[in-house]
């Protein structure tokens, strides 16, 4: 047989490394800058209250920084060191291999600065717009291109399990990401999801949960194949284990997105779906992380001594508690405390923070030594991390579970006499202020950890010289006849295009069953008359809602439980959905839930909530929303607007776009007198005489805040009885 | 489970032998991929279980490390 010399890239790991290292801590800071905006409000509103630093804009920045840049580069890392080496061949293309990193970076940079400016979609870890959405998927391909083209032309016959994983991710992202950013441009920073309400947030959520599911662990499990067997230096536990594993957590995984709907407007069928397939997960994930743990049977020994098996055990022991805990909180009894309170919080931070970054930083200590040609630079700082890290991670979840207990709890509390114990909301957030200091303690010591880490790995780098390209060499077995018959899986698993095609359907199943039924079996969405379209100023007032994040703290979302009722008002339904291009149900409640808060307080009172919310609310943790009474709402965009909500089936008038823009005044108007007129009425009335009532309404009513009090004036109206202000919006914007 | 699925799809004639259908597959798809993976041949899970250790490199880097130590 004939043997091949070649050589393996290295330098393209390196440039992935140094991308997850530096986005690594920079998208951990910027989750440091949200916690201490939580811990310490005052001095965030005080000193630092720019609107590109409010928590509603810097919160999905942290998440897409975290998931996407830090865990992204991480995957390609992994996948550029071992797919080379398990197929014994170059990357099919350079090329291709660094447009694929300097376009990720690209994005990440688009996402930096646009985030921040408040440039959102308002769809939880999708919020980038429809520009960056794009280029993601042209950088996706161009990714699957390059390793498809390399395992085409592998020397071995043979696909080993991690790449299994690495192409049922490739696969799965693209389609997740793909059906979740169908949206409809409206301007070159803003878009419309082209679902609404209910089948909205069902997309949202099969795509958010398997963003976890085929971004966060999948590619890690692959990852996970490869260096732990690598780092103990013996084959995996078992491998007839890996084949039952992939297959069963990719088939059962795609089910389970409705656990992150529970309690809500989902039909019933569906929710119960997802909590079946979720409690099912266990055994494929356990299966997962048990062949990992077992892989080190009999080398337990050199766990004490390897400082990058310490962070592989750790990472793996986490991912079996987070998948644990997973099904546990998709079970609808303890999904009713937790859904909403921090909790969340610390269940994904010990997935991301105990598995993915953990692994992380597993891999980067092997990586470094061997393509730099060098020793670590100091072993001693390398365990110092491992210890530091795995405090942080305990200092950072601890007192996340106490606090989402806590408020779960809370919320839920009733006194001897049937009234809510705990009626005031903020009673329930000014309570966990300790438990949010421990966490950004926590989370600083996380940081600290991986700076250490920075040093540690450019200081050994420094000692020694990137082999960029190693020399390796194969015997080409790709073609070899097999002795004693076919082997049952190598009828897909030699061919990677079927392989593909096979994932591909095993995904798709469980995809099909729960969304195709809710977009087109209409009983799933049963329609209520009384709902009709928002005023153009309501829909400013909204995308001004999506702008700055409001879904990050408040849910729109009341779940059919007797606490809620009591609290918010009557449960929601998904008829009062339909409209709403995207949904804003929510996924945590720092603030209160704000489905029915139309009417329920006067414009004033918004108005000043909105920019002193401590003047009204002692304790409270929202950001001060200054700007919006400096910035004018925007009217150009208006009627292009109207016409992609027409274009999506929301049932305005034929030729309302023209008329949008001064419907849009005159309400402002109304609402701005009625300010005003409390304004004044609140001024001692020796000072009334030098205010001039109708300069004071000409300023305010062109201002962001009075287009986003319009539309919180309008949340939970359509269903209630109407009181004489709503019936004072515009009539004809309620077309038909 | 059934009732929640019949209750969105009642208008469809014989809707009830979809979830039967549904869950034959899955249980189907486990016997078989089951059965399968028992049957594999010893000899060819060692095979495919090492190659990760089998990485072509010409350049031994543990053992270069290693003298440096």
């Amino acid at each position: 047989m004939e043997v091949e010399k070649f050589s393996y890239d290295n330098k393209i790991v390196k440039y992935f490394a140094y991308a997850t290292i530096i986005w690594g801590i920079t998208g951990m800071v910027v989750g440091l800058i949200a916690a201490l905006q939580l811990a310490f409000p005052e001095f965030f509103n005080d000193y630092l209250g720019y609107s590109f630093l409010s928590f509603g804009r810097i919160r999905p920045l942290h998440t897409n920084a975290v998931i996407f840049a830090f865990v992204g580069n991480g995957i390609f890392m992994g996948v550029y060191y071992s797919l080379q080496r398990l197929l014994k061949a170059r990357m099919w293309s350079d090329k291709l291999s660094y447009i694929n990193f300097w376009g990720w970076q690209f994005i990440i940079v688009c996402a930096v600065v646009t985030l921040p400016l408040g440039i959102s979609t308002g769809k939880e870890y999708a919020e980038l717009e429809w520009w960056i959405d794009i280029l993601i998927t042209v950088l996706w391909v161009v990714f699957g291109w390059n390793m498809f083209a390399t395992i085409l032309k592998r020397r071995v016959k043979h696909l080993y399990v991690a790449i299994w994983f690495y192409i049922a991710t490739f696969v799965t992202v693209a389609v997740l990401h793909i059906f979740n950013s169908f949206e409809l441009p409206v301007s070159m920073f803003k878009s419309y999801s082209a679902y609404a309400g209910v089948q909205d947030a069902l997309v949202q959520w099969w795509y958010g949960h398997n963003a976890v599911a085929f971004f966060l662990t999948t590619p890690y499990l692959g990852l996970m194949y490869y260096f732990v067997p690598k780092a103990a230096n013996r084959p995996v536990y078992s491998y007839r284990l890996s084949i039952i594993h992939f297959w069963a957590l990719i088939f059962i995984y795609i089910w389970a997105g409705p656990h992150h709907l529970l309690y809500t407007s989902l039909p019933d069928w569906a929710q119960s779906l997802g909590v079946v397939f979720s409690i099912m997960l266990i055994a494929p994930s356990w299966g997962g992380m048990l062949n990992g743990l077992l892989t080190l049977r009999g080398a337990w020994d050199r766990v004490r001594d390897d400082v990058m098996l310490k962070f592989m055990v750790v990472a793996l022991t986490c991912y079996g508690m987070v998948t644990f805990e997973g099904p546990l909180l998709s079970l609808k009894n303890v999904n009713s405390i937790s859904h909403f309170t921090d909790w969340t919080i610390a269940h994904v931070h010990v997935g991301g923070l105990g598995w993915n970054a953990m692994f992380t930083f597993g891999m980067l200590y092997w990586l470094f030594p061997r393509i730099f040609r060098v020793k670590l630079y100091s072993k001693k700082l390398a365990n110092q991390h491992f210890w530091i890290a795995t405090l942080g991670v305990i200092l950072y979840a601890v007192p996340m579970y106490i606090a989402g207990f806590m408020q779960g709890l809370m919320w839920q509390d009733f006194k001897e006499d049937g009234n809510l114990a705990n009626p005031e909301f903020l009673e329930t957030v000014t309570a966990l202020e300790p438990y949010y200091m421990l966490r950004a303690l926590g989370g600083l010591l996380f940081i600290i950890g991986a700076v250490m880490m920075f040093y540690n790995l450019i200081k050994t780098a420094k000692s020694g010289k990137l082999l960029a390209d190693e020399p390796a060499e194969a015997v080409v077995t790709r073609n070899a006849k097999v002795e004693g018959g076919q082997y049952w899986h190598r009828a897909i698993e030699k061919r990677p295009i079927r392989f593909m095609l096979v994932s591909l359907i095993v995904i798709l199943i469980g995809g099909m069953v729960e969304i195709i039924p809710t977009m087109i079996v209409e009983s799933n969405v049963p329609k209520i008359s009384a709902v009709k379209p928002y005023t153009p100023l309501e829909l400013e007032g909204r995308d001004l809602y999506i702008k700055e994040g409001c879904y990050n703290c408040h849910s729109q979302m009341i779940r059919p439980l007797r606490f809620e009722t009591e609290r918010y008002g009557d449960y929601s339904k998904s008829g009062e959905f339909v409209y709403d291009h995207p949904f804003q149900w929510g996924s945590k409640r720092t603030g209160p839930d704000l489905a029915r808060e139309g009417g329920k307080r006067s414009n004033f009172w918004h108005y000043t909530h909105m920019l002193r919310p401590k003047d009204l609310s002692t304790g409270s943790l929202m950001p001060a929303y200054t700007w919006m009474l400096e910035n004018d709402y925007d009217t150009t965009l208006m009627p292009r607007k109207i016409r992609a909500m027409q274009t999506l089936g929301v049932p305005y008038s034929k030729g309302f776009d023209v008329k949008a823009v001064r419907e849009m005044k005159a309400q402002a108007e109304v609402i701005a007198e009625d300010i005003v007129n409390d304004i004044i009425s609140n001024t001692p009335k020796s000072a009334q005489k030098t205010l001039n009532k109708k300069e004071m309404i000409n300023k305010l009513k062109t201002k962001e805040l009075v287009a986003m009090i319009a539309y919180l004036q309008r949340l939970g109206m359509d269903t209630k009885e109407k009181t004489p202000e709503a019936a004072a919006a515009p009539a004809d914007t309620l077309t038909k | 489970m059934l009732r929640y699925i019949k209750h969105n799809l009642t208008d469809i004639d014989g809707v009830n032998i979809y979830p039967m259908i549904s869950l034959l597959i899955f249980v189907l798809f486990f016997i078989v991929m089951f059965t399968l993976v028992i049957r594999m041949k010893k000899t060819r899970i060692t095979e495919l279980s090492a190659m990760p250790l089998e990485d072509g490199s010409q350049v031994d880097l543990i053992q270069e490390l290693d003298k440096t130590n």
